[in-house]
């Protein structure tokens, strides 16, 4: 929704899972906390690295918004540079 | 860490009211999901913002259609973890996620709402989401019980 703040006094995406798409190919989706000067910092965080993931990234996104974020890493800071887009895993309906 | 019962009775209460029995054990858990044919709802609350903004408000507007899951079931994520480590067992499939809810038809998962698909959501567009299923799952059960004290 736009301009709903989820959490009063945080930027507009805290508390909501995001999908952040890597510049080198990486994803991160986690619930987003903050954007500082080190990046953007996700808790409870499911990785797709496409050089070692069984699975391309449609599939593995598909697969998190069925069956939930299988969590590889409780935090992760994603740098500015490698933060290419960042958006809703599970988009509001039309 | 689990909140004072004080703080957390009004949510748990927001939910109970609506007739869904709350389970707080790993054996009532158990004696209410156990095997058994039907419909069954079993929702994940949480003391989060989803599910005060978005998950408990959408249950109460769901659970006024006229189609209802047979069972109503609650278990209470970060507060009693037995019970809710439990409930998940039986939905071990999907990730835990709280808030989030789970529809079962004859014991097999046929409907599941996670976090991320409240987050954000006004409550009447979840509360469509739950009747939709409810419809599609449960209408053939025919028209659910009145709620439990």
């Amino acid at each position: 929704m736009t301009g709903h703040v989820f959490h009063p006094g945080h930027q507009e995406l805290h508390g909501v899972t995001v999908v952040v798409r890597g510049s080198s190919g990486r994803s991160w989706v986690g619930r987003y906390h903050e954007r500082t000067e080190r990046g953007i910092l996700l808790h409870d965080v499911a990785i797709h690295d496409p050089a070692t993931a069984p699975v391309d990234r449609d599939t593995w996104l598909a697969r998190l918004r069925k069956f939930g974020v299988k969590v590889d890493a409780k935090h992760a800071v994603i740098p500015d540079g490698e933060s290419a887009q960042v958006e809703l895993l599970q988009p509001p309906p039309a | 860490m689990t909140y004072h019962e004080m703080m957390v009775k009004p949510m748990r209460d927001e939910v109970t009211r609506s007739g869904v029995k709350e389970l707080r054990s790993v054996a009532e858990v158990d004696v209410a999901l156990g095997p058994g044919e039907g419909t069954v709802m079993v929702f994940v609350n949480s003391v989060c913002g989803c599910a005060a903004g978005g998950a408990r408000p959408a249950l109460a507007m769901a659970l006024q259609h006229a189609v209802r899951p047979q069972q109503l079931y609650t278990v209470f994520a970060g507060q009693d973890l037995d019970a809710t480590a439990r409930a998940r067992s039986y939905f071990a499939d999907y990730q835990p996620s709280s808030p989030s809810l789970a529809l079962l038809r004859d014991g097999e998962v046929v409907h599941f709402v996670h976090r991320h698909e409240i987050e954000g959501r006004p409550p009447a567009i979840l509360a469509a989401n739950l009747i939709a299923a409810f419809d599609k799952y449960c209408a053939s059960e025919g028209v659910a019980k009145s709620p439990s004290p």
